[in-house]
């Protein structure tokens, strides 16, 4: 009972990461239909400017705002500059797009910071917390500020105007336009938090799996899986998604042979599985294509 | 009128065309036969990698060229193709020539059983699927039941065949060979199968899905079906690989391998079967230019040449020769009749 407690705790605050990187996603993909394969890769990009920072010694807390800032900045250019040109473009464009920024990100990280190990540094500390050590504090820490986060937007989209427009112009693009609302920057901003969120995520998950180009992998495909679960249309259900594949992923970690081996085929199973059973996962909406 | 020299080549209408288009055949046929004996054994191997690279790539072009269906783990068919050779020849002792067709056996029957759920997975979806299997395959290699098979993180070793029959050639020349050989039968497939009633279900089926299925072509079996000749593709090319290097471990087989079959297939040209060698050429060498001039950019380097193809040239290589061809008979046409511009 002990051991699947803890492991349904360690669960949720990797679920946490898990939650972020699915809702960039999902932002992505209500913007251009498409899944940003690179996401990944733009959070882990952000990771190394945080710790580039840090080693110049900014103060942790100055350094992990720094970073949102420039990742924001750079998630509006890399749209402006690369999608907004392709976006009547066949899907193929934005695969291919999506992947050369993949291979850009990934062998630029590699280049300039080289592709050993380092370590990431955590503000919450790694002390056991609530007692008996079920979790650690860094996990704590890694649940509160998604947490956080997670009621920032909600109340971003919720009651103000800017975020009412960009939902608008994500529902209903051409309405929106007509109604005055610039749905190619909506587009870009969505963009921008994006890949804000994913540095977010990024960063916090570094002290964990340690920073070095290729960390994002098994992230990025439990966030893809978490995204699908819980619905490509809807952010809330991707925020679940992200929980529920967290503890999956821990309690399947039991398993002998399976867990720690085949941590990357749970991923896979779980999108192939929803995407056959129950495509529109569990709060999306189903997509009906009329003939 | 663009492809109006490219036609002329290949059907040949007027007899000195004909003959022009025959002594192109004849002089690449004397350069692929020749190249072997006059080139170093180490370019012969690299002809060799980039002639089965454009088998794997040939592979995604029949998949996303002519069907609309995109793969991002094409890397992980090369793998399973590579590592049917390689078990086959370590533990069962069969003669390489029989693990070229049965990995492609194998490979068909998985890339089917994967493309089944294709008639959910549409588009977008499948390319996601795909990549997820990307990922998981390296660690499937490494898994611990399977180790006695797959050798874990060493991989297996193979021995280099050696030429049959006492032909004088070393093992690369005939390596070449054998590679070549197995190349045209399957390019000449691939383009029968593309010509054919088949093929043009497929095209019809990636240009209209809706409307092809109005005309009675079963789109699900379709789908599934090229997925599965697709992977085969890449799983011969996979074999060949494997005895090629005489090493297979998890580790050559990321990720990173399916960006590379993409890069080929973009350069190439999608839908153009002979951009596919091309594609080949390209991924063999540009990387290793890249890499000599700093470790660490070849990956940088094919993103910015993808980036670069979609903006300027999205038809690719082909493209690119079938509009300096339709150029030059342009130029011809106003050299030979002065103010017949058309």
């Amino acid at each position: 009972m002990e051991l699947i407690l803890h492991q349904v705790l360690a669960g949720l605050a990797t679920g946490a990461i898990y939650a972020c990187l699915a809702l960039a996603v999902v932002m992505i993909y209500q913007a251009i239909d498409g899944f940003n394969f690179a996401q990944g890769e733009m959070a882990m990009f952000s990771t190394f400017i945080a710790w580039q920072l840090i080693q110049w010694g900014v103060p942790y807390w100055a350094a992990f705002f720094a970073t949102l800032v420039v990742s924001f900045m750079a998630g509006i250019i890399i749209e402006r500059a690369l999608f907004a040109p392709i976006h009547n473009a066949p899907v193929l464009s934005h695969v291919v797009v999506f992947i050369a920024m993949f291979a850009i990100l990934n062998s630029l990280a590699g280049f300039i910071w080289d592709y050993n190990v380092k370590t990431f540094p955590t503000p919450f500390g790694s002390r056991p917390l609530l007692g008996n050590g079920l979790i650690s504090s860094h996990d704590g820490g890694m649940i509160g500020v998604t947490v956080i986060m997670l009621v920032l937007l909600y109340l971003f989209f919720r009651h103000t105007r800017i975020g009412l427009a960009m939902r608008a112009a994500a529902a209903n693009p051409e309405s929106a336009r007509l109604a005055g609302i610039r749905v190619a920057w909506m587009i870009a901003l969505g963009w921008g938090m994006a890949a804000g969120i994913g540095a977010v995520a990024g960063m916090l998950i570094a002290p964990v799996v340690f920073l070095e180009p290729n960390m994002m992998a098994s992230v990025l495909l439990y966030g893809f899986a978490a995204a699908v679960l819980g619905g490509l249309t809807s952010p809330g259900g991707a925020v679940l998604g992200g929980f529920i594949v967290g503890v999956i992923e821990n309690l399947a970690g039991t398993i002998p042979y399976v867990g720690g081996e085949l941590k990357l085929t749970i991923a896979l199973v779980i999108i192939v599985a929803v995407l056959v059973v129950r495509p529109g996962g569990l709060l999306g909406q189903r997509i009906v294509n009329r003939v | 009128m663009k492809q109006d020299l490219a036609d002329k080549l290949a059907v040949g209408t007027t007899r000195d065309q004909r003959l022009g288009a025959r002594a192109l055949f004849l002089l690449s046929l004397v350069v692929i036969v020749g190249l072997p004996f006059v080139a170093k054994n180490f370019l012969i191997f690299q002809i060799t990698m980039a002639v089965i690279y454009a088998i794997a790539i040939l592979g995604l072009n029949l998949l996303t060229g002519f069907n609309g269906q995109f793969s991002l783990g094409h890397s992980a068919f090369f793998a399973i193709g590579a590592y049917t050779a390689a078990i086959l020849m370590e533990h069962a002792d069969v003669a390489y020539y029989w693990t070229v067709p049965v990995a492609g056996l194998i490979c068909l029957i998985t890339g089917f059983a994967f493309g089944l759920p294709a008639l959910r997975l549409e588009g977008i979806y499948l390319a996601l699927a795909t990549f997820a299997l990307a990922y998981a395959m390296p660690q499937l290699l490494k898994w611990t039941p399977l180790e006695p098979w797959t050798g874990g993180v060493q991989g297996v070793v193979i021995i280099k065949p050696d030429a049959p029959f006492g032909l004088p050639l070393n093992p690369d020349q005939w390596l070449y060979f054998f590679t070549v050989a197995i190349a045209a039968v399957m390019y000449l497939c691939a383009v029968n199968l593309v010509r054919s009633r088949t093929g043009r279900a497929l095209v019809a089926i990636r240009d209209n899905p809706i409307a092809a299925s109005a005309m009675g072509i079963n789109t699900a079996l379709y789908k599934s079906l090229t997925f599965g000749v697709s992977a085969l593709y890449t799983g011969v090319a996979g074999a060949l690989g494997a005895i090629a290097v005489q090493f297979v471990a998890p580790d050559s087989f990321t990720f990173g391998l399916s960006i590379n079959l993409f890069v080929g297939l973009v350069v190439g040209g999608v839908g153009s079967i002979p951009g596919t060698l091309v594609g080949g050429l390209f991924i063999l060498f540009v990387p290793n230019v890249a890499e000599e001039i700093s470790k660490g950019l070849a990956g940088a380097v094919g993103g910015i040449i993808l980036i670069a193809v979609i903006y300027l040239m999205p038809t690719g290589a082909a493209g690119l020769v079938r509009l300096i061809a339709s150029r030059f008979a342009r130029v011809i046409g106003v050299l030979i009749k002065p103010g017949s511009q058309r």
